[in-house]
């Protein structure tokens, strides 16, 4: 027993200490949810290229991510956000400058039942709607229908999004769903005739239609000249400008090949 | 040698002594971070305002919509789960035979240990669905859905404690019972559900604990609406599920951040007067066996 | 009144035994269902590969790695821990003020609900002691939830040593600490280690003090450090399901992983359930 235990320790302080020796070129990301994706495809193709490398992705949500990257446990907090004053202020304190790298824009489609007939929307209408100032289709044009409003979780950045670009500082009405995914999103409003919703353009998909915000369909070129209103940028958030293999990490999703992965995610790649 | 047997018992005290200083270092890390919630919103502001709104310009706090989802979600388990789980334990240990019972027992604990994000995974991806279809509902994630899987969870937690409770009732009552000419149902539900009451009640607590502290499963299931449900089959938005869901994307330090936290207080305070419930009936039981 | 009271009798048994087939009939459904799903996709590559291709095929083995050395560490931790303890409270402890005390934190412990001691493990391993997100923090956390249930478990066993033993290790001039550790420990191991087991099957499945403490989305790394992050079964379940970019081709995998941990889950009990069948028929004394 005691011989056991002994090993044990003396396991333990091997496995412990082994990783001093091995070659160390480990990358750690953490975050945002929406960014994981990418971040996870871009992992796999670099370490495809660079075998001596070792990426960890890690979701969480952006403020872990900046949370993380301002206490030094990360390299690359992900974000689909901007980084807050306050958190700018804490990161300063504590002697990290972080510094914000735009990966890839993801645009935000409002979608409806397949069945729906309305093509468009404005951002005002669709304010109205989430606001619970338009509760039936019929007003703007569609059927005689209640309308059910879809909506995500308020601590996603998804969310945040919306509230900038539509919301405008009110409130969504009490009885909107607040779903916890992309996923639930696009699956509710699928399966509801009187259904509205919103998810990130990966998650757009045969079984919704996606309506013209202010004219405009979303689509990676729209979203790419500005023309679609509801898109935001994803960052990458280092401490200083990136340096050795984090930059060439970095790098990498922007070149060709690692924008080619982020369209294949299902997001929106810079140019 | 005197030295080893003191150093040995001080070890022991010490690993004893840990468990209180866990509990201690669980309190106080939980009131140091939620505290700040209750000076900057107010306690009763807090507690009984139900507007959610923690990433508003103006944020709001008032945490009654995530009180009432938990307690609507653990209510409904508990009465899919009660009359199941009891059910269970009176067949279990009063009418069915030896073998019946040596293979059921082992296999409705083993159900007992069977982790809750599977739970979750059935209800997202099998039984949600199959509600929604079933009453023609805007989505199967509510707290209909929550309650059957949490129910279906709890049931082998109480089964399994309502079962030894039951055949811990000495013998000599039935057998008395009989002796007065009452029939099998008779004594069960006259003589040896009364005697096994508390071990009842306690496992209905402690299933109810379960319940009320379950996270990945109200998180993939619930919904996730921060709102008093008008129905059985709005979505809620349990306690747990606000903390899991939240505490990642918000800023530490943030007046959510301690919000979050403070969310973790009150659900602390429930299973704690919850257990000492427990523990007082455990107390009462014991007393009474040693007359 | 006699038919009454039997008409009465029929309708309570039946239904007690309808509640025990519902019962039955539902944790059957569940557990095909996850079966029948999941075992699609498991072949030995999904258990020795990492995942590929944005995640949407390969298989878990990273995963289940990490689950692996997270239990290990946690009950490392929490199996001393626990026993010490135990022999606190079944051998040393005189009733009174301070074990009343001991014994409340056990049980207060045993229902704190798992998030909570996600957010204490974030508060102080992740933060304030500085591990950050890690083995190390994940399984300190993993070994304060099961700590009760070892503690539990250990102390049952020990009672369950006759005095007799004691007193015969006394009568041959052992002192207390070897009379425990010589006489006692030995036989109650057994019990003990039913209850480990079945702690070890809870560490393996809990996933929400994981959340914040240890559990990483993807790594292609086999950890070699109890500081790194890993991957593992029940957050891959979790992170399957809500934040994958692909349902089609990531549900089969979370039910896949779902199938893994719940044998992984049920076969851990199962032996431990074993073990104490055989203890039971064994004892003579």
């Amino acid at each position: 027993m005691k011989y056991l235990f002994r090993l044990l320790v003396v396991g333990l302080i091997i496995f412990t200490t082994s990783d001093l020796f091995a070659a160390k070129k480990n990358i750690t990301l953490a975050g945002s949810t929406t960014v994981l994706p990418i971040a996870q495809k871009c992992a796999e193709a670099f370490m495809d290229i660079n075998p001596k490398v070792n990426i960890s992705v890690r979701g969480g949500g952006s403020g872990v991510g900046i949370a993380s990257l301002t206490a030094k446990s990360i390299d690359i907090g992900m974000s689909s956000r901007p980084i807050k004053d306050k958190e700018l202020a804490t990161a300063k304190q504590k002697g990290v400058n972080p510094v914000g790298n735009i990966i890839a824009l993801d645009g935000l489609a409002v979608i409806v039942h397949s069945q729906n007939p309305i093509n468009e929307i404005s951002i005002k209408t669709l304010k109205d709607i989430y606001t619970g100032k338009i509760t039936n289709w019929k007003v703007i044009g569609g059927p005689d229908k209640e309308i059910v409003v879809v909506s995500r979780d308020v601590a996603s950045g998804t969310f945040e999004v919306f509230k900038e670009k539509v919301l405008g500082g009110e409130k969504t009405k009490d009885d909107a769903l607040m779903l916890a995914s992309n996923k639930a999103v696009a699956t509710t409003v699928q399966e509801t005739p009187g259904a509205i919703g919103y998810i990130g353009l990966g998650y757009l998909s045969e079984g919704v239609k996606a309506l013209k915000v202010e004219g405009v369909l979303p689509s990676n070129k729209t979203v790419q000249d500005g023309t679609y209103k509801l898109a935001r940028p994803l960052y990458m958030y280092t401490n200083g400008t990136p340096k050795g293999i984090v930059k060439e990490f970095i790098d990498f999703i922007l070149s060709p090949s690692g924008q080619k992965l982020v369209s294949e995610t299902g997001y929106v790649p810079l140019k | 040698m005197k030295f080893k047997e003191s150093l040995f018992k001080f070890i022991a005290l010490f690993a004893a002594l840990c468990s209180v200083i866990f509990l201690f270092g669980i309190i106080l890390s939980i009131f140091k971070e939620g505290y700040p919630i209750f000076k900057i919103y107010g306690v009763i502001k807090f507690l009984f305002t139900t507007s959610w709104h923690p990433t508003h310009e103006e944020p709001t706090f008032g945490i009654l919509a995530l009180i009432v989802g938990s307690l609507v979600v653990t209510i409904g388990s508990l009465i899919i789960g009660i009359p199941l789980g009891v059910g269970s334990a009176i067949y279990l240990s009063e009418i069915a035979g030896f073998k019946t019972r040596e293979i059921l027992k082992p296999f409705v604990e083993l159900l007992a240990g069977i982790p809750s994000v599977i739970y979750g995974l059935f209800g997202m991806a099998f039984l949600a669905p199959f509600v929604m279809r079933l009453f023609n509902l805007s989505t199967g994630l509510n707290a209909f859905t929550t309650s059957i899987i949490l129910g279906i969870m709890v049931v082998p937690i109480i089964a399994s404690i309502s079962e030894d409770a039951i055949s811990s009732v000495p013998n000599e009552l039935r057998e008395a019972s009989y002796a007065l000419g009452a029939n099998k149902w008779e004594t069960i539900y006259k003589v040896i559900l009364p005697a096994a009451k508390s071990g009842i009640y306690a496992s209905i607590i402690l299933g109810f604990g379960r319940a009320i502290g379950e996270t990945m499963l109200v998180l993939m299931v619930a919904g996730g609406s921060a709102i008093i449900p008008k129905s059985i089959f709005s979505p809620v938005r349990p306690m747990t599920a606000t903390i899991a869901a939240e505490m990642g994307e918000t800023v530490v330090g943030s007046d959510h951040y301690h919000a979050l936290f403070g969310i973790a207080i009150v659900l602390f305070i429930i299973t704690f007067v919850s257990n000492l419930i427990t523990e007082t009936i455990k107390r009462k039981v014991m007393r009474s066996q040693n007359l | 009144m006699r038919m009454k009271r039997r008409l009465n009798q029929t309708t309570w048994l039946i239904l007690v035994r309808i509640a025990l087939l519902i019962s039955i009939l539902f944790l059957l459904i569940f557990l095909v269902m996850i079966f029948a799903k999941g075992s699609k996709v498991l072949s030995l590559s999904f258990l020795t590969q990492a995942p590929k291709e944005g995640m949407t095929a390969g298989g878990i083995f990273p995963a289940i790695l990490g689950t692996f050395y997270l239990v290990i560490l946690t009950i490392i931790v929490a199996l001393p821990l626990g026993v010490f303890a135990a022999i606190y409270l079944s051998e040393y402890a005189k009733p009174g003020y301070l074990v009343n005390t001991i014994r409340t934190a056990i049980n207060t412990l045993a229902g704190v609900p798992s998030i909570v001691f996600g957010l204490f493990g974030l508060a102080i391993f992740v933060n304030l002691f500085g591990f950050g997100v890690s083995i190390l923090s994940g399984s300190l956390t993993l070994a304060i939830l099961i700590l009760p249930i070892i503690i539990n478990a250990s102390e049952e066993a020990i009672k369950t040593v006759p005095d007799s033993f004691r007193q015969a290790a006394y009568a041959l001039g052992a002192t207390k600490r070897q009379t425990i550790t010589k006489v006692v420990l030995p036989t109650a191991l057994p019990n003990i280690l039913t209850g480990a087991i079945i702690s070890v099957g809870r560490a393996a499945g809990e996933t929400a003090p994981i959340l914040f403490t240890a559990a990483t989305f993807y790594t292609r790394k086999l950890p070699t450090s109890i500081l790194d992050e890993v991957m593992a079964l029940p957050y891959h379940i979790y992170a399957l399901m809500t934040e994958g970019t692909a349902p089609r081709e990531q549900v089969p995998i979370a039910y896949g992983t779902a199938v893994v941990l719940l044998l992984l889950v049920l076969s851990v009990n199962l032996v431990a359930i074993i073990i104490r069948y055989r203890i039971r028929k064994r004892k003579k004394w």
